[in-house]
């Protein structure tokens, strides 16, 4: 991990892990990510959709043993985010306390830092969730 | 179409061996199932194996252990579906003996996957997620079980505790297998008092990373007998099917429903001519206790929802009605990945013979039903064997 070549395999994903862009299809169906089938009606006809950024969590974990590359980050809480817009998204929660995270919570998408590839290497940022700010 | 038969069994115990390799684990499985069966020679082999690029950059392993084994010039490829290739590798050797292509094809599950580094090796078992999706943002495979445990637990009602008698259960046999990585018996307060891995998973509601092979050799009846082979020494796989799921977690339809195992299980009782409740034991995929739950729901042994009281209520235990994980499952016996299903059809393979150990033998089993969990649930494999 960390050759020239990951950049652009991580370029690839930008529009959808900076912006949360999916996809929509010709009879309205949205989905997360983007891809070249719809889910639902099987329809080819699809193109870019942007979503709000706002959910709310429908379960969650605290990562405590992670896979190599996320050591530095642990534990760290991990969740299924239900959008506003239907489709459900994996991420980690951010700015809040573990205590805090329950079922149901509102939350809303932020830009963050999700690893990096030691000194020389590229870093990778990608959509969180954090609790709605009031 | 006539259905094959399991005519020879092998395997190695389960745990960390450090002092054998992945392709002397493999032949040692392979050779035993191969005298098991009386012969010296197959037409084929299949590797049942999901990460062996990763966890000793090792591919090609169809060719290697052929290879090593001595078997001879003839067809071998490794079959993968994440942790259930195992499973998968069973199926394609037994459509080769259907097709009639292939007389006599040895199956191998092989996993080495204490030669990496605890936290690479959670990597390499992430591979089977979306790398993209899942991966990407941190998430190990436990995480992912763990995401869907507590909605389990949330949605039905359950505690942490309902669930540990899983474990409990898949202990209590495993103590009694010879081949079992874990030979001791455990109670509720164990898994409870057990640290997070993420929670609410604990240590105790988790298969252990280990090293394990096991073999099979699959014939025709026709062939069976023209070998000699007694017919007390034959399992018919009567029915089998798999099916895929979201790779994605996320992207499930219904988070709490195994639907390929679902798909797969039906299509399986169908071509077996059987329903769940002509199935005498089933080998359950227990990598994670809610996956036990969840399995038993798919498989119509219980409605949705209720999978856990099963275990709560001893159902599951080998007196019970519905006994799962005779050998230790893969929290006891052990979880080397890509060899599980193919160790859940040995010991299918053994019931169905008679030849169980004592203490978790099911009285007169007829029919055995394995099923093997590649992914979060997206491919899903269902074997049922019946005594010839």
């Amino acid at each position: 991990m960390g050759r020239p070549m990951q950049v652009a395999r991580h370029w690839r994903h930008f529009r959808e892990k900076y912006a949360l862009i999916g996809g929509k299809c010709e009879n309205g169906h949205v989905f997360f990510p983007k891809r070249p089938v719809c889910p639902v009606c099987g329809s080819r006809n699809v193109e870019e959709y942007q979503f709000s950024g706002k959910g709310k969590v429908v379960s969650w974990t605290i990562v405590r043993n992670p896979p190599s590359g996320f050591e530095y980050y642990k534990p760290y809480p991990l969740a299924l985010v239900e959008l506003e817009e239907g489709p459900v998204v994996l991420a980690q929660l951010t700015d809040v306390d573990p205590e805090e995270i329950h079922e149901g919570m509102e939350v809303e998408m932020v830009t963050r830092k999700v690893r990096e590839f030691g000194e020389d290497g590229i870093i990778l940022y990608s959509y969180k969730f954090r609790p709605v700010l009031k | 179409m006539e259905k094959p038969v399991i005519i020879g069994v092998g395997m190695v115990p389960v745990g960390e061996h450090w002092r054998i390799s992945l392709r002397d684990m493999a032949t040692e499985a392979l050779l035993n199932a191969m005298d098991d069966a009386g012969i010296d020679k197959v037409d084929s082999l299949y590797v049942g194996n999901m990460a062996s690029g990763s966890f000793i950059e090792q591919e090609n392993l169809g060719a290697l252990i052929a290879d090593w084994a001595g078997l001879g010039n003839i067809p071998a490829v490794k079959i993968e579906a994440a942790c259930g290739s195992g499973g998968a590798a069973v199926q394609e050797g037994a459509k080769a003996v259907m097709s009639g292509l292939e007389d006599v094809v040895a199956v191998v599950g092989v996993e080495k996957m204490t030669d990496a580094w605890p936290t690479d090796a959670t990597r390499y078992l992430g591979y089977a997620a979306d790398a993209e999706y899942e991966l990407f943002h941190g998430a190990s495979f436990v995480a992912l079980n763990a995401l869907v445990m507590r909605l389990y637990m949330k949605t039905y009602g359950y505690t942490e505790e309902d669930l540990a008698h899983f474990s409990v259960n898949a202990h209590r046999n495993g103590a009694r297998n010879p081949y079992a990585m874990f030979k001791r018996e455990i109670t509720v307060d164990t898994v409870l008092k057990s640290p997070y891995v993420a929670d609410p998973i604990k240590l105790f509601d988790a298969a252990p990373m280990c090293d394990g092979a096991a073999a099979v050799i699959i014939t025709s009846k026709e062939k069976a007998k023209e070998l000699g082979v007694p017919k007390d020494k034959m399992v018919e796989l009567a029915g089998f099917w798999r099916a895929i799921d979201t790779v994605n977690l996320a992207n499930r339809e219904d988070f709490l429903t195994l639907k390929a195992a679902k798909v797969a299980a039906e299509k399986a009782y169908k071509m077996a001519g059987v329903t769940p409740k002509d199935i005498d034991f089933f080998e359950v995929h227990d990598a994670f206790t809610v996956m036990a739950a969840l399995s038993l729901e798919a498989l119509g042994v219980a409605e949705k929802g209720k999978g856990a009281i099963l275990a709560k209520e001893g159902q599951i235990a080998i007196d019970g009605d519905y006994p799962i994980q005779t050998m230790g499952g893969l929290k006891s016996r052990g979880h080397p990945v890509g060899a599980t299903g193919v160790y859940q059809t040995v010991e299918a393979a053994l019931q169905l013979r008679g030849e169980a150990p004592e203490g978790i033998q099911v009285p007169d089993a007829e029919v055995g039903l394995t099923q093997n969990i590649g992914g979060t649930g997206s491919n899903i494999t269902v074997n049922i064997l019946r005594r010839v």
